[in-house]
């Protein structure tokens, strides 16, 4: 009988035959032009472009520092900024990145637009709050931009007391409350995706009928609901004792900075996990896809999904080995963190177990891929050297930990981000981008990307401290390497940025299905119709399904 | 059609039991905290309140009458509250119990 | 199965037990941030009453039982009624439904005006943290200071929390007074009455907490 989805519509023809000329049925990107229509929309989809503009814009205002910041570490004297400047320069780049981009992108822009389409659904459980979790992102992003016009932060992005608490003479209240509201954007998420993948899988599909995509988000929304609120307390407690004079974390009366650090690290270890996960989820899809094989160990993955989001809640006080915490807690800390890089291995084994006799082709996505497999693993496997107590207490707070979360964050997620965005375009704007520019910009920040973190490797093995902007004149021609493949990857990013507005106004049609894969999003017109499925897909088959799916069409731009 | 909503209608008399029950475990818990038991005093305060936490989660807020699901995310946030704790403790209780030879 | 779909059925969802289990379910999760985020005031306190117990047990001496009892009582009492608003609810008895929600505020506006008088003592006898703290004791004053500066945060919070209970309540009163619940659809009143629950269960443990341990 029929293996995979057979949905009980009919695919709409124009977008199968690629015909030019206007829409037979509006899509939800026709079915409004105002600006009303935008800001007060419920529709799941016209929400994650929202996201996808405002994390974009957050992107760039975060770039824009890390470029200041390599510029000044040219030279080995602190010369370009003062080092009262350069200390808000690396916390404001630290703070928009992770909390205006790495923890909303995958989910709030793919995450929103898809979960609904591959459960079947016609939206999220909750459109309106969805629609309140963007007001809560640009509303949170307002204020950190606010903190960063009105003063600066220079606390670093860890807010670390008693300095954030007492000393510090920047706008860290203002900071601390766009982090508070910026967290509740992750919860809504959070809460959105859990009960719409728990209620509303469309019939026929359980749980390991669920592609490894929405895995990936269920996961990923544990960790936000369960730790976003202590770091948001957390947060609170600094701006209460900023305001009051007085608080748990000062010492004077007997509280202790490190108290600070466990709760702080409580979520933000797991915090990295929000920021991995949603791109591990992209990756099942893409070396699925793009090696034309059902992804290898399915169960396994889904299972190491939930392993990461769990058993990233026990290691957080590997943040603090160095910090005065027990060195019995210490030693806890580093051997669970040891184990909770099995789970990341196993995929990266299923991945390339994926491709082994599969039909592989090296459309951009499939660059990406690659991409995030190599520097997934040098990120990931440094993070066991950072996890081994002895290397930690000479590599600590050296560039060795900024080249390590760089790897797995910039290495790892934004190839994860890019790969959705060039895999998923033609689903959600119902363009084709030029593939060879793609394939070209990839390889670009591949290259840009290495250059700039590698040598940050050997910079911390070193001895050359993060937070400084003066250094030895040894350092500096890694240094320099470093900047100048900042320059390429910066070059890189902006690539993206002009061909795909062009593919979005000028284009070739997108096909329902331009890549052969399977999954219920393919089974809509491209892009999809607002209330997504003619009628509600009923799934009789298992995923990553390739026989029935019509071979690849001719893509070529 | 008029529907009904789904949901389990539970009998005031439950409700008015398991009032008596937490107004009872208040008492208790009043009384028993004047009592020196030592080390016990705490986990029995605790374990008190979360009979009486117990006890309005699952009738109050109808988490017995609900889908196994609800009583999954109960039992899943108390755990990752006790390791917050747990962890948490662990570093304040073994302070300076491994000392590191100083070069 | 009908194709008449009830007026009460979003656009989303298939039919109203989906609708409805998922509002239960987004409620239960938002709970649990909830607690997680009073969980991180709660290990604080953990933390400090571990590696403080002389000077806690002396801050803990300096609250008023009476009034943290009669608090416990009339949150329990109010967790009551608000059962019994859901059940009035639930059967559709609109009057009844207004008298226990009416009931419920009374009581957490009780609630609030003990919290309130409690503070106010704390005001006078300069147990407030900040420069006006004074302490006499066999205590160290800096760690009485600690257990106050807690004690403010944790019942602060939970007060903010009941004052938005109190609100989302009249807000019930308001659609309950023009006719909007029935047995076929009272979900926010369903929601409310979870979330007042969780607001009584902060108490129940911040009770034996700040104000028994170390009453022996």
């Amino acid at each position: 009988m029929s293996s995979y989805p057979v949905p009980q519509t009919t695919p709409i023809p124009e977008a199968r035959e690629g015909s030019s000329g206007s829409e037979n049925h509006t899509n939800y990107l026709s079915a409004g032009y105002t600006l009303k229509s935008w800001l007060l929309t419920v529709d799941h989809k016209r929400i994650a472009v929202l996201y996808l503009l405002g994390i974009t814009f957050f992107f760039v205002i975060g770039g824009i520092f890390a470029l200041l910041i390599r510029l000044e570490l040219m030279t080995p004297k602190g010369d370009l900024v003062s080092s009262d400047t350069y200390n808000r320069l690396f916390t404001q780049h630290g703070l928009i990145m992770i909390f205006l981009f790495l923890i909303p992108a995958i989910p709030g822009v793919f995450g929103n637009f898809l979960i609904p389409l591959m459960v079947g659904a016609r939206d999220l459980a909750f459109p309106k709050i969805n629609l309140a979790s963007w007001y809560m992102f640009m509303i949170g992003g307002g204020f950190m931009l606010a903190a960063i016009f009105t003063g600066g932060v220079d606390t670093g992005w860890t807010f670390y007391t008693p300095y954030s608490t007492t000393f510090a003479n920047s706008s860290v209240i203002l900071a601390g409350l766009g982090a508070f509201i910026v967290g509740f954007s992750s919860v809504f998420t959070g809460l959105n995706f859990a009960v719409t993948i728990h209620k509303m899988r469309c019939p026929g599909l359980t749980w390991f009928r669920l592609p490894l995509f929405v895995w990936a988000h269920y996961a990923t929304s544990l960790i936000m609901l369960l730790g976003t609120p202590v770091v948001a307390i957390t947060v609170l407690l600094v701006a209460i004792e900023r305001i009051w004079g007085v608080g748990i974390f000062d010492p004077r009366i007997g509280g202790d900075p490190i108290l600070f650090q466990h709760l702080f690290w409580f979520y933000s270890h797991p915090a990295v996990y929000i920021m991995i996960l949603p791109a591990m989820g992209v990756m099942s899809e893409l070396f699925s896809t793009f090696s034309r094989k059902p992804v290898f160990g399915y169960s396994f993955i889904a299972a190491s999904s939930l392993a990461i989001a769990i058993v990233g809640f026990f290691v957080w006080g590997h943040h603090m080995l160095v910090s005065g915490q027990s060195e019995f807690a210490g030693l806890i800390f580093s051997a669970l963190s040891f184990l909770v890089a099995i789970p990341s291995a196993v995929k990266v084994f299923n991945w390339t177990a994926t491709l082994y006799k599969g039909s592989i082709s090296f459309q951009a996505p499939m660059i990406y891929a690659f991409g995030f497999i190599g520097l997934f693993a040098i990120g990931g496997l440094t993070g066991l050297f950072l996890a081994c107590l002895g290397m930690d207490y000479h590599v600590h707070d050296t560039y060795f930990v900024v080249a390590h979360f760089h790897y797995v964050m910039v290495g790892a997620t934004i190839m994860g981000f890019l790969g959705a965005l060039h895999y998923w375009w033609p689903k959600m704007f119902g363009k084709m981008y030029s593939e060879g520019w793609a394939q070209f910009a990839a390889v670009v920040i591949f290259l840009g990307f290495n250059f700039t973190f590698f040598p940050q490797f050997l910079l911390g093995y070193l001895g050359m401290p993060r937070h400084y902007h003066e250094y030895v004149p040894e350092f500096q021609i890694l240094h320099i390497l470093s900047s100048a493949g900042a320059m390429l990857l910066g070059v890189g990013y902006l690539i993206p940025g002009v061909y795909l507005t062009y593919s979005f106004f000028y284009g070739k049609k997108a096909p329902a299905n331009p890549w052969g894969a399977t999954g219920l999003e393919w089974q809509t017109s491209s892009p999809p119709p607002t209330h997504n499925f003619e009628k509600t897909p009923v799934v009789t088959g298992e995923p990553y399904d390739y026989s029935r799916v019509e071979s690849v069409p001719n893509v070529a731009s | 059609m008029n529907h009904i909503m789904p949901g389990h209608i539970v009998p005031v008399r439950v409700y008015l039991a398991v009032f008596c029950a937490l107004v009872v475990l208040t008492v208790l818990t009043v009384k028993v905290a004047y009592v020196d038991l030592g080390l016990l005093n705490t986990p029995l305060a605790l374990g008190i309140a979360s009979v009486k936490a117990m006890l309005v989660v699952l009738y109050f807020m109808h988490a017995r009458y609900s889908p196994r699901l609800i009583l999954l995310v109960v039992i899943v946030s108390a755990f990752t509250l006790i390791l917050l704790f747990a962890f948490t403790l662990s570093d304040y209780l073994t302070r300076g119990q491994i000392v590191l030879p100083i070069q | 199965m009908s194709q008449v779909s009830s007026p009460y059925l979003a656009h989303h969802f298939e039919d109203l037990e989906q609708q409805q289990e998922s509002a239960s379910l987004g409620m239960w999760l938002f709970l649990v941030t909830e607690v997680m985020f009073f969980g991180g005031l709660f290990a604080a306190y953990a933390v400090y009453r571990t590696i403080y117990p002389g000077p806690f047990h002396a801050g803990s001496h300096l609250l008023d039982v009476r009034l943290g009892g009669l608090n416990t009582a009339v949150l329990i009492t109010s967790s009551l009624t608000m059962a019994l608003a859901v059940h009035a609810a639930q059967t559709g008895h609109r009057k009844a439904l207004l008298r226990y929600l009416f009931l419920t505020i009374a009581l957490g506006t009780v609630f609030f005006i003990v919290k309130g008088f409690e503070w106010h003592h704390k005001y006078v006898e300069h147990h407030i943290p900040g420069p006006s703290f004074h302490y006499e004791g066999p205590s160290d004053p800096h760690r009485v200071q600690l257990f106050f500066v807690l004690y403010f945060c944790m019942t602060g919070l939970h007060a903010l929390h009941v004052l938005l209970g109190i609100g989302a309540m009249l807000w019930l009163v308001l659609l309950a007074y023009r006719g909007k619940f029935s047995t076929e659809w009272y979900t926010p009143v369903e929601l409310v009455g979870l979330y007042w629950h969780f607001v009584d269960i902060v108490w129940i443990y911040l009770f034996p907490l700040l104000y028994l341990l170390g009453r022996h």
